[in-house]
């Protein structure tokens, strides 16, 4: 099973457009300069497409983190 | 004998919104230019403000009968598809029909259907062709969306545009068809695209106006189209892939068979997600939104009339189509060019 750290380090390589330094698992990701609705789908894309899991407008809802968003993968895996 | 498509034409309102036009209006915008590029869009056509979806739907209607040789008395069904309508009554078919001096054998029909709203009109026209024996019908889809969009809000100024497309759906003795559809309805996901006030349920009032802003940000009001793009991002990936694969089962074809998909142009994000999802060809996706943006119930006949354009669909091509979207709303066919 992927780790957390593995998990964030997957994460950041979508975000190619955006300049905040590295992305932590404690990162709030909704505070990081630029940070738009695009780039909720490309989390949502992101996990459905490495792990298989669709994520709704209300569950992205329910997370802060990067570490939040990897509690949820797991959980719905 | 079956139905097919025979001809399509469409119309663009002459008032053009670039990317320029959007960036000099949303200056703050060019920070997520690299976000928004990926949606897809360079410009979209704007109807004027006396321009109705009648008058776009009339005038690709005249665009296909002058492009094609069409003779209007050769109509014997009219089906108009919009979201803005003439008067509460009498149906605008019944104005169009009128308009266009359509012979008044001819029936005619309005209804409301968005992104999904191609697909319903064909599958209404074969019907009519082939059990009730209609010959001729002429589809007009169209878009006046923008009329509807927030004045701030940047998200959908950037996806939509306005236009119409005319498309005549006939039978003869060729090998073109349709042939069978799947459809879907979730009126429990209506929320997710909706203009909440100025029908019967919430006539417009003094908070309709009052500024809604989501959580990126982006502003609209009740008066105006509300859009969750998450959720509908979401409903979409999980939605598409299961339609095409039942549509494939019902058609008893298998996906390697499709020689084109023409998807609904919600987003070009959307429809990329979509294609590697389903593991499909770049080259078997066709897609054409760069230069008129999200036209709603028009976007797949113009993609299809491009791609016939430009040779990516040719004669005997098998190509599935699919749209999706408010209501919410989906449906697929597969048609033999």
């Amino acid at each position: 099973m992927i780790t957390l750290n593995e998990f964030t380090a997957k994460l950041e390589l979508e975000f190619d457009d955006m300049e905040f330094g590295p992305l932590l698992p404690t990162t709030h990701y909704r505070t990081i300069k630029g940070w738009s609705s695009m780039h909720a789908l490309i989390v949502i894309a992101f996990l459905d497409a490495n792990f298989d899991i669709l994520l709704t407008g209300a569950d992205l809802k329910q997370t802060q983190t990067i570490g939040d968003l990897y509690n949820l993968m797991l959980q719905k895996k | 004998m079956k139905a097919f498509i025979k001809s399509i034409s469409y119309y663009l309102p002459k008032q053009v919104f670039t990317n320029d036009d959007f960036f000099i209006t949303f200056p703050k915008s060019i920070a997520n230019k690299e976000n928004l590029a990926k949606i897809g869009v360079n410009k979209r056509h704007i109807a004027s403000n006396n321009e109705l979806a009648s008058d776009l739907a009339v005038k690709s209607a005249l665009k296909l009968f002058d492009e094609q040789q069409i003779n209007p008395n050769d109509i014997d069904f009219l089906l108009f598809c919009a979201q803005e309508f003439d008067y509460f009554t009498p149906t605008t078919a019944c104005v169009i029909q009128n308009r266009l001096k359509l012979p008044k054998h001819c029936g005619a029909l309005d209804f409301n259907l968005g992104c999904s709203g191609f697909v319903y009109g064909l599958a209404i026209a074969k019907g009519l062709i082939e059990s009730v024996g209609i010959k001729n019908v002429l589809l007009l889809t169209t878009s006046t969306i923008t009329r509807k969009l927030h004045p701030k809000d940047e998200n959908l100024r950037y996806l939509f545009g306005d236009a119409a497309c005319a498309t005549l759906i006939s039978t003869d003795n060729s090998n073109s068809c349709m042939h069978q559809f799947s459809f879907g309805t979730d009126g429990g996901g209506a929320e997710k695209i909706i203009v909440n006030d100025g029908g019967t349920r919430n006539p417009i009032n003094k908070e309709s106006y009052h500024e809604i802003v989501n959580e990126y940000g982006n502003i609209t009001s009740k008066a105006f189209v509300d859009m969750k793009g998450v959720s509908v991002f979401s409903f979409s990936i999980k939605t598409v892939p299961k339609l095409i694969y039942d549509l494939l089962q019902k058609n008893n074809k298998q996906i390697n068979e499709i020689d084109l998909f023409i998807f609904h142009q919600a987003n070009l994000f959307i429809i990329d997600t979509i294609r590697k999802k389903m593991d499909l060809p770049e080259e078997k996706v066709f897609n054409f939104m760069e230069e008129v943006g999200n036209t709603i119930s028009s976007s797949i006949p113009i993609v299809l009339y491009e791609a016939i354009k430009c040779g990516k669909a040719k004669k005997g091509d098998t190509i599935l189509l699919a749209g999706f979207g408010v209501g919410l709303s989906w449906g697929a066919t597969i048609i033999t060019l």
